[in-house]
């Protein structure tokens, strides 16, 4: 196994240069993951995360295919996806979760029509579906780069309105939000942060830096600014720390980097701070206590009914 | 249409005239004539699917209505947003979210911040105003997940009163909370109609609603009755909007209700 001073060593090496950039990617969408993942999580919508994540597959293929933009093309798939979704839903009969069951599905069997009509088929399959760290051209890097700098940048200017929907549709509502609207731009948001992050992570894997290090960062924290701090901060870790193992043990980047986020899960979900497993099991009474206020106003607690034999 | 001393400049309370809002091609409300003048606390009853939610939302302007009008303060549904301070049923809040207090009471002043903008000082102080208001600025920073049901209604209403409206919806405000917490609330919501708020709430505590509102409204697709608790003392009324028998115990709370009160005046039934 590689120490981690010879991983800094072939980072540097020109022969190398795949290496620097892929460490760039896996980082920067992670990153990005990690704080669109905090909404994702919060709005318990991980499903529509996966279905966004497979919805944009067809995309993909079709900027293979055509030579065109994937962050572009991937764009397109899975917020037109995520439309058909929303519209479909209006439907009453069928909850949403069959209506994306159905579609997500039908995109991702889509996309792998389309995609086997492109010559060296079986090779550029494998690398969307389980990411790669070689092959990552300059300019992608570029696009990753500013893609994620423009969603960083909407989630600062929408925060509060995000807020708001997640806590409460029927008060954005009341209070005049397009409250379909934003969820339209939380989807494209989504699609985005998926398909910058399929190049090294892969399209089955993505799922896991859009939730687990969100997840994550939920356990260690009951503050919405924290949690979105740390999560991308866990995400980035992840990254580098699964890249290393993946370099060095020559094994899959994109299953190495889920592993290790999985792992910084299992930890905090052990020894997070008054809700991790020991911590419950340690502490004599519940972290959470209700009505911590009302002992300071209460008279003190009287023991039996026999009267007081101190006064 | 009288208005009082208490109503304030230019507030003249919720009117609803002839309403009929249809829901899925069904009339859910017909031809509903509701008045709630500043100062009033009036309660909406009415059995399920009395289309109760459905008025609530209507006054929001978020249903379509088919015919008749909806003013807040003599202002359109969509003009008047933040005129009203909407209070929704407890569950349709994510208790859940990471979220303290304080800032579960600012995202109320989101629309009026506006888009790209950041809170600033008028806000602040609006919430700090609506916790004082409610009695909650001493658990300002506790996460919201870690409430009561009686504090977390406070922080709705806390959360209602950040845009400082002149109309408060209140929907099932009681539901699922012990007595001292509704009586709690009870008391806070006639000292916000005693400041001149108007006060439309959605209940099913009907010996709460006789004693402690100015009013009640009697709902089931349109509006049975509508008065106080003398006005309202025939109990035909009653088995009326919630069909029921004549030996229901809830016609006695009724009975109850109406002695308590001076001799009657009569009801004004539609």
């Amino acid at each position: 196994m590689l120490s981690p001073i010879d991983f800094l060593a072939d980072l540097f090496n020109p022969d190398l240069a795949f290496l620097p950039k892929a460490l760039a990617v896996a980082m920067m969408s992670s990153l990005v993951c990690g704080v669109i993942g905090s909404y994702v999580v919060l709005r318990g919508m991980a499903f529509i995360g996966d279905a966004v994540a497979h919805a944009v597959f067809p995309g993909l293929a079709v900027a293979f295919v055509l030579q065109g933009s994937l962050v572009v093309g991937g764009a397109v798939a899975g917020v037109l996806t995520a439309l058909l979704v929303a519209v479909f839903a209006q439907n009453r009969r069928l909850k949403e979760d069959s209506i994306i069951g159905v579609f997500f599905v039908a995109a991702f069997a889509l996309g792998i029509v389309i995609i086997s009509r492109a010559p060296g088929y079986a090779g550029s399959l494998q690398q969307f579906l389980f990411g790669s760290i070689t092959g990552i051209p300059d300019e992608d890097v570029l696009v990753v780069a500013v893609s994620g700098l423009i969603l960083l940048t909407a989630t600062f200017l929408l925060h509060k309105e995000f807020v708001l929907v997640t806590l409460d549709r029927e008060m954005a509502r009341a209070a005049g939000l397009p409250v379909f609207a934003l969820d339209m731009v939380l989807y494209v948001m989504v699609a985005v942060a998926i398909v910058i992050s399929i190049q090294t992570i892969g399209n089955i894997l993505v799922l896991a830096l859009l939730i687990t290090p969100a997840a994550t960062a939920r356990l260690l924290t009951s503050r919405l600014p924290a949690m979105m701090l740390l999560a991308p901060v866990i995400g980035a870790s992840s990254a580098v720390v699964g890249l290393y193992l993946s370099w060095s043990l020559d094994l899959p980047v994109g299953g190495m980097i889920v592993l290790v986020a999985t792992a910084v899960f299992l930890l905090a979900w052990f020894v997070a701070p008054r809700h991790g497993l020991l911590v419950r099991r340690f502490s004599r009474r519940g972290a959470d206590d209700p009505e911590p206020e009302a002992p300071l106003t209460e008279p003190p607690a009287r023991r039996g009914g026999a009267g007081n034999p101190a006064q | 249409m009288t208005r009082g001393g208490l109503s304030r400049a230019g507030a003249d309370g919720i009117d609803v005239d002839a309403l009929s809002v249809d829901l899925g091609g069904r009339p859910v409300l017909t031809d509903v004539n509701l008045r709630v003048r500043a100062g009033e606390l009036v309660g909406l009853l009415g059995p399920n699917g009395a289309g109760k939610t459905t008025l609530l939302r209507s006054i929001l302007g978020l249903v379509p209505t088919r015919i008749g009008t909806v003013r807040i303060d003599g202002v359109r549904p969509a003009a008047a947003r933040s005129l009203i301070g909407y209070v929704p049923q407890r569950h349709e809040f994510a208790w859940d979210f990471p979220i303290t207090v304080e800032e579960a009471v600012l995202t109320g002043r989101t629309a009026r911040i506006g888009w790209m903008r950041r809170p600033r000082a008028a806000d602040y102080r609006a919430t700090d105003d609506a916790l004082e208001r409610v009695e909650m600025a001493a658990l300002r920073r506790r996460p919201v997940g870690e409430l009561s049901g009686g504090q977390r209604q406070r922080v709705l209403v806390a959360r209602a009163l950040s845009l400082t409206p002149t109309a408060l919806l209140l929907d099932e405000p009681f539901t699922g909370l012990d007595m001292p917490s509704q009586e709690l609330l009870t008391d806070l919501f006639t000292r916000l109609a005693g400041e001149g708020h108007a006060i439309l709430m959605t209940t099913h505590d009907l010996a709460g609603a006789l004693h402690s509102c100015s009013r009640v409204c009697l709902l089931n697709r349109h509006v049975v009755a509508d008065g106080s608790a003398i006005e309202l003392a025939d109990t035909a009324v009653w088995m009326r909007a919630f069909q029921i028998r004549a030996d229901n115990p809830l016609l006695r709370v009724v009975a109850a209700a109406a002695d308590e009160r001076h001799p009657a005046s009569d009801a004004l039934t539609h």
